[in-house]
């Protein structure tokens, strides 16, 4: 690497200041002491399924598949009062069939784009993913950073491929995945969220991960990534969204993030105009513990999910 | 020279760990003779839930073994208490069972598991059919386990009746969340040690401690426990048949007004199996 690139990195972080990795572990493993019951809690899990970005990502996706998830995105569960969820995230191959699906209804389209998830692609072939999957209908394009790039300092080029990839999008929102275990350092979770929120729109997303990688989204890097967007707040003006992607499975995580969004960026940022959750599995946990607080009867997972296993 | 006392931390069997009542509450358990011997932990409906996660986790895996090896393994659960028999037996006696009762009652929760191991290759034979039917299918039976039972242990018979109850479930494939005696809780303390060396998953059987008040309602309307068997005066079994009726939970309770003999032939057997299979009858086209 060259001398003057590592450099580049110090700066960066000079610039946007450092992050107490220690300080992180201690402010969120409070968070998970909180004790949210009863009416706060049945609120919780209402407002997260309303922040569900519904998630299939796999080689194997059909037509067919994503209609039905479209499908549950639209009625999370047959006979039950459940707000619908924010939108529905899937390959740019997929983004047309999705549209036929939801047909008019409020759920919005979130495509990958940008050579997800390695975006190891030439520039010219990541803008056109993301033009043909606007063009096909994505209401939202969520790309990936360059990783590569960051690393070796060259932060210009990354800002100026988010930049290109924001003028593709046309209307459509961004968001923008840094890739966090990608990025090894908390300091550098904090760098490479300001280097994008530089460069976005007001209500543009920044994102921890793809979930195609070991280390996903915690509620350290979740902090350490509301903590800069709260910063270029007080800084800019500019409100910028956040959504933790991978690795959140269980209601309980997804009141936990919640309560961290509340405790630091506050009430501005409890909906899904301002924060999301990219999973798959969450939503069926999430109607779960709603049916759970409304009869009070503990329910089996097999009653919300499609999965075989009647165990 | 006097050495401080090392007195165990009487824990519960759960999910193969040993755990504390989340909620952090114990009760004092006295021996026969009112002296103070253990803090016994009281668990609560959130215990009750992780347990039954726990038994969930472990449940495809456990019905997936081969009918031989879960044989082995149950049959190893009744080596490990026999290798510490006398100290099971000490534990009954905190209930004031005499020596030689206590004795009795381990030596037969041995023989019944025993009895249970030898009859998971065989039970399927008896109980699955090939069906006559009017027209060209070959029509057959077969059993599966139905998921995940609760288990309401008698008050009496600490040992026997709990392992009476939770061996016929474990025999096909299920898996299981039992609430040990109230009032004699420690033998079932003891029996988590011993599933903890048996090579039997863990998960498979998870034993709680605590008020069995408390809890019952919990055991009967979660959707997630598939059949109910135990132990139960009038009033509980009303109450236990009412929390069920909406999961559609199978319900077999013994009535605890008259007393139970649970050394009797009555209480093990191919039948207490056949009350926890689901039956599966399959037509398959055959060639005129």
């Amino acid at each position: 690497m060259p001398a003057g690139n590592s450099g580049n990195l110090n700066r960066l972080h000079t610039n946007v200041g450092a992050v107490d990795p220690v300080g992180i572990e201690e402010r969120v493993a409070k968070y998970t002491t909180r004790s949210i019951k009863g009416k706060s809690k049945l609120f919780g899990l209402r407002l997260a399924v309303s922040m569900v970005d519904l998630t299939t990502l796999e080689g194997k996706d059909t037509p067919g598949k994503v209609a039905s998830l479209c499908q549950k995105a639209v009625n999370p569960h047959e006979g039950m009062d459940v707000p619908q969820v924010a939108a529905v995230c899937v390959y740019p191959s997929m983004v047309k069939h999705a549209r036929k699906a939801l047909g008019d209804s409020k759920v919005r389209i979130a495509s990958v784009a940008t050579a997800f998830p390695s975006g190891q692609a030439p520039l010219k072939t990541r803008l056109a993913e993301v033009r043909s999957a606007v063009g096909d209908g994505a209401d939202e394009i969520d790309m990936v950073i360059n990783r590569g790039a960051f690393l070796a300092g060259d932060h210009a080029l990354v800002q100026d491929e988010i930049s290109a990839v924001l003028e593709a999008c046309g209307e459509a929102r961004l968001k923008v995945i840094l890739e966090v275990s990608e990025l090894e350092t908390c300091d550098n979770i904090r760098a490479a969220s300001f280097l994008a929120m530089r460069v976005l729109r007001p209500g543009d997303f920044i994102k921890t991960s793809t979930g195609k990688t070991s280390l996903n989204a915690t509620l350290g890097n979740n902090q350490v990534m509301l903590e800069a967007i709260r910063d270029f707040f007080l800084e800019t003006g500019i409100p910028i969204a956040m959504k933790p992607a991978g690795g959140i499975r269980t209601a309980k995580q997804a009141l936990q993030f919640l309560i961290a969004v509340k405790e630091t960026l506050g009430d501005e940022w409890l909906n899904n105009n301002r924060y999301r959750f990219g999973a798959s599995a969450l939503l069926n946990d999430l109607v779960r513990q709603i049916q759970k607080q409304t009869s009070g009867a503990y329910q089996a997972p097999y009653s919300f999910s499609e999965a075989a296993e009647s165990y | 020279m006097n050495r401080l006392p090392i007195t165990k931390t009487p824990k519960c069997y759960v999910g193969g760990a040993f755990i504390r009542s989340e909620s952090g509450r114990v009760a004092p358990l006295l021996d026969a003779k009112g002296q103070f011997f253990a803090n016994i932990p009281q668990c609560t409906k959130k215990d009750l839930r992780n347990a039954v996660e726990a038994a969930a986790k472990a449940g495809p895996g456990w019905a997936k073994r081969t009918a031989y090896n879960r044989g082995q393994i149950i049959y190893r659960l009744a080596e490990m208490i026999e290798a510490r028999s006398d100290e099971m037996a000490q534990a009954i006696m905190l209930g004031g069972a005499k020596s030689a009762a206590a004795e009795r009652e381990v030596a037969a929760a041995v023989d019944r598991l025993v009895h249970y191991a030898g009859w998971t290759d065989k039970y399927e034979s008896l109980l699955g059919s090939v069906n006559s039917v009017a027209s060209p299918h070959f029509n057959f039976t077969v059993t599966e386990p139905m998921g995940i039972v609760g288990i309401l242990a008698p008050q009496s018979a600490p040992l026997l009746g709990l392992v009476s109850l939770f061996a016929p479930a474990i025999t096909s494939g299920n898996t299981v969340v039992a609430l040990a005696s109230t009032a004699q809780p420690y033998p079932s303390i003891l029996l988590g040690e011993m599933l903890a060396t048996s090579d039997l998953p863990g998960g498979v059987v998870n034993l709680l401690t605590g008020q069995r008040a408390e809890l019952l309602p919990t055991f009967s309307t979660h959707a997630h426990l598939r059949a109910l068997t135990g132990v139960a005066d009038a009033v509980e079994r009303k109450a236990l048949r009412i929390g069920a009726a909406d999961s559609v939970k199978r319900v077999k309770l013994i009535e605890s007004e008259t007393p139970v003999d649970w050394y009797e032939d009555q209480h093990q057997g191919l039948y207490h199996l056949k009350d926890l299979l689901e039956f599966k009858t399959t037509w398959h086209p055959v060639g005129a």
